[in-house]
């Protein structure tokens, strides 16, 4: 396939009188055609910088970029048209309705009036269109950056967190429109703490922490690359969970035990060997389910963000974060 | 052209733009009202009734000095009443018929070719304030509410979407100011038809008017691009009124401090007079601090003349260092 969204080396250092940051530091990321690609990284990890670097609105320090096979920020005129985006938080003239600010985004970008009333329609605003953006609530706003963005039918639609502010019927209907424009052929690069949403309609993934990638591929290799092989185990009730702990220790392997009658078990050959070694010593199971890893689980063992009772983690604190990112002279 | 389409349509739809326009014009008018009401036609009558009622005056001031001029002959030479007046009695001011002008007793009229000057720096002066505020908001208000970055989505070419902004707005601003001026100067030829006096003008005084309202519209241009840059480096309609206050004190501040160091003529670097003396054409400032004295002893005062072209320059500096900042500013800061 062909990508439609190159990035490799990628610096950008921020310079404050506190001292200088790497917001970005050697960032590479590949998006294929045709795709929705999911974007992910804790908060301060760089990725809003990286969209904003991508659409000409920050200037990188170095590295290299390309959309649609143009080199940006130089060629970024000419691919623009082509490319629909959303960064952050919607931003809009409040005074303007929703009809008057697309329309006149679309004399600027050169693009037919007449698609306005569709795309409204699209997100929802069709009877909303005519009132004042100051007007809207945070999702409504939402919805109309996102309109904004496929005003202009584009190739690729870049979206930094689309379902921020939208209430869960507005979540699936987003899903839904991700997923039909990805079936139109539309590339979709999806910014998004909502680990499940990304889980479920993306169909590749990037992860960033403290400005560098820390894994990219498909949902299914990511997760598979991070799936520990653990199994959760259900004892026959007034079993020795104590005495079946010990059994699959001394066969090696490591061994949690969970609430009553329950064991996690990790490092066996396979869970035919766990029921072989109990059904031994005459000890029966009544369940055995492979635990799978979800992308929360990739996302915070990756990103080393997993919370730690009675430890307030602070943004820049991380898995590669210690020395490298953060303020420093 | 699509940009220059959006801008136009975006200038033409901010309430304050229509709210700002509709106040001037609505001062413009009172204006005009209020001179149109507070003037009369004089009549043959009433300038008869008022060159008698000069004569009168004069007589009276004549037998007056008269009456002077007889204490002054009576009062012995060195008695208390001789010292109210001079040693020759001859130099008693005597008054002339020609300091008696008529006019003085008509009622109030509009003399266009006297007053119409002042009524065009009024209206520079009432156009540039709120060119400065249309050009400053046009642009803050797009910043502030993230509009600038939205529309840099769509036109990644910040020196051309600045740029299309600025000449939209000034376009538009010598449009509206032409249009106004014309107004204005039909309007106040007519009251000088109805309500005063059209007399002594020459070919030359309406081409003078005609230059004086051409500096006008530079004056006004230049404010409100100069408006338009200062929130654009700020990238909030305060940074412009701040800097107006900013301004002010740095003025205060310049004026005071030459005063202090004994620099001759501070009042030359006061921006205010730049633009009264662009319309006006030129300003004889004086220093009275009387370092040169006259062979009779007499303070002499230093003269500077300050002309539109100084003025000119001047402002065109202060012009392409502010809009060369906010397009440099543009082209090199990040948009976060």
């Amino acid at each position: 396939m062909t990508p439609v969204l190159e990035i490799s080396g990628l610096r950008k250092t921020y310079r404050s009188r506190k001292g200088a940051r790497n917001a970005l530091d050697g960032f590479d990321m590949v998006v294929e055609a045709g795709q929705v690609h999911g974007f992910l990284g804790p908060n301060g990890s760089g990725k809003t910088t990286t969209l904003r670097t991508l659409l000409g609105l920050i200037r990188p320090d170095g590295g290299r970029m390309a959309l649609l096979g143009r080199e940006v920020p130089w060629h970024l005129p000419e691919v623009a048209g082509r490319v629909g985006a959303i960064v952050e938080s919607p931003q809009f003239f409040g005074r303007f309705t929703a009809e008057t600010t697309l329309s006149l985004l679309a004399d600027a970008g050169g693009v037919d009036r007449a698609r306005v009333p569709a795309v409204l329609d699209l997100v929802g605003l069709r009877d909303r269109a005519k009132e004042k953006v100051k007007t809207y609530s945070l999702g409504m706003k939402q919805r109309l950056a996102v309109a904004s963005a496929l005003l202009k039918e584009p190739t690729l639609l870049i979206l930094d967190e689309p379902a921020n502010g939208l209430d869960p019927g507005g979540i699936r209907e987003m899903r839904t429109l991700m997923r039909d424009l990805s079936a139109s052929g539309m590339t979709v690069l999806l910014s998004s703490h909502i680990l499940a949403e990304i889980q479920l309609i993306c169909d590749s993934v990037t992860i960033i922490s403290a400005g560098r990638r820390i894994t990219a591929g498909s949902v299914a290799e990511v997760l598979a690359q991070h799936t520990s092989g653990a199994v959760r185990v259900r004892l026959e009730p007034d079993t020795d969970q104590e005495e079946a702990a010990r059994i699959l220790r001394e066969a090696g392997a490591q061994v949690t035990v969970e609430t009553a009658g329950q064991l996690t078990v990790r490092d066996v050959t396979g869970p035919a060997q766990i029921t072989r070694l109990l059904a031994q010593r005459e000890i029966y199971l009544c369940e055995l389910t492979p635990i799978a890893a979800d992308l929360e689980d990739v996302f915070l063992e990756l990103t080393g963000t997993t919370p730690v009772e009675g430890h307030h983690r602070q943004v820049d604190e991380n898995a590669l974060a210690v020395g490298q990112n953060g303020w420093g002279r | 052209m699509s940009l220059v389409r959006a801008e136009t349509r975006r200038l033409f739809r901010r309430r304050l733009t229509s709210v700002l326009l509709i106040g001037v014009v609505l001062v413009l008018a009172a204006i005009a009202a209020g001179t149109f009401v507070s003037n009369e036609k004089a009549i043959p009558a009433q300038v008869a009734a008022a060159k008698q009622q000069a004569a009168r005056q004069y007589q009276e001031a004549a037998a007056a000095a008269e009456v002077e001029k007889l204490r002054c002959l009576a009062a012995a030479p060195g008695s208390a009443e001789a010292a109210n007046f001079p040693a020759n009695c001859a130099d008693l001011y005597t008054p002339r018929p020609s300091e008696f002008e008529y006019v003085w007793y008509l009622p109030e009229t509009f003399e266009l070719r006297d007053e119409f000057p002042e009524m065009i720096s009024l209206f520079a002066l009432l156009m540039a304030a709120a060119a400065y505020l249309i050009g400053a908001t046009f642009v803050g208000a797009e910043w502030h509410s993230g509009a600038m970055m939205n529309l840099l989505l769509w036109r990644p070419q910040r020196l051309v979407v600045l740029g299309t902004k600025l000449g939209v707005f000034l376009g538009w601003l010598a449009g509206v100011t032409v249009l106004l001026g014309a107004a204005w100067a039909g309007a106040f030829r007519l009251i000088a038809e109805f309500r005063g006096d059209t007399g002594r003008m020459t070919s030359g005084v309406w081409q003078s008017f005609g230059l004086m309202g051409l500096r006008s519209l530079g004056l006004v241009l230049a404010v409100g691009a100069i408006g338009f840059a200062l929130a654009s480096l700020g990238r909030h309609t305060g940074m412009a009124l701040g800097a107006l206050i900013g301004l002010t004190a740095v003025q205060i501040g310049v004026y005071v401090l030459a005063g202090f160091s004994g620099l001759k003529f501070p009042e030359a670097y006061l921006v205010p007079l730049w633009g009264y003396v662009w319309l006006y054409k030129r300003e004889v400032l004086e220093d009275w601090s009387c370092d040169g004295m006259t062979a009779g002893g007499d303070c002499a005062a230093e003269t500077f003349t300050m002309t539109w072209q100084m003025a000119g320059v001047g402002s065109a500096v202060v012009l392409a260092v502010v809009v060369g900042a906010a397009m440099w500013a543009m082209r090199v800061r990040d948009v976060n």
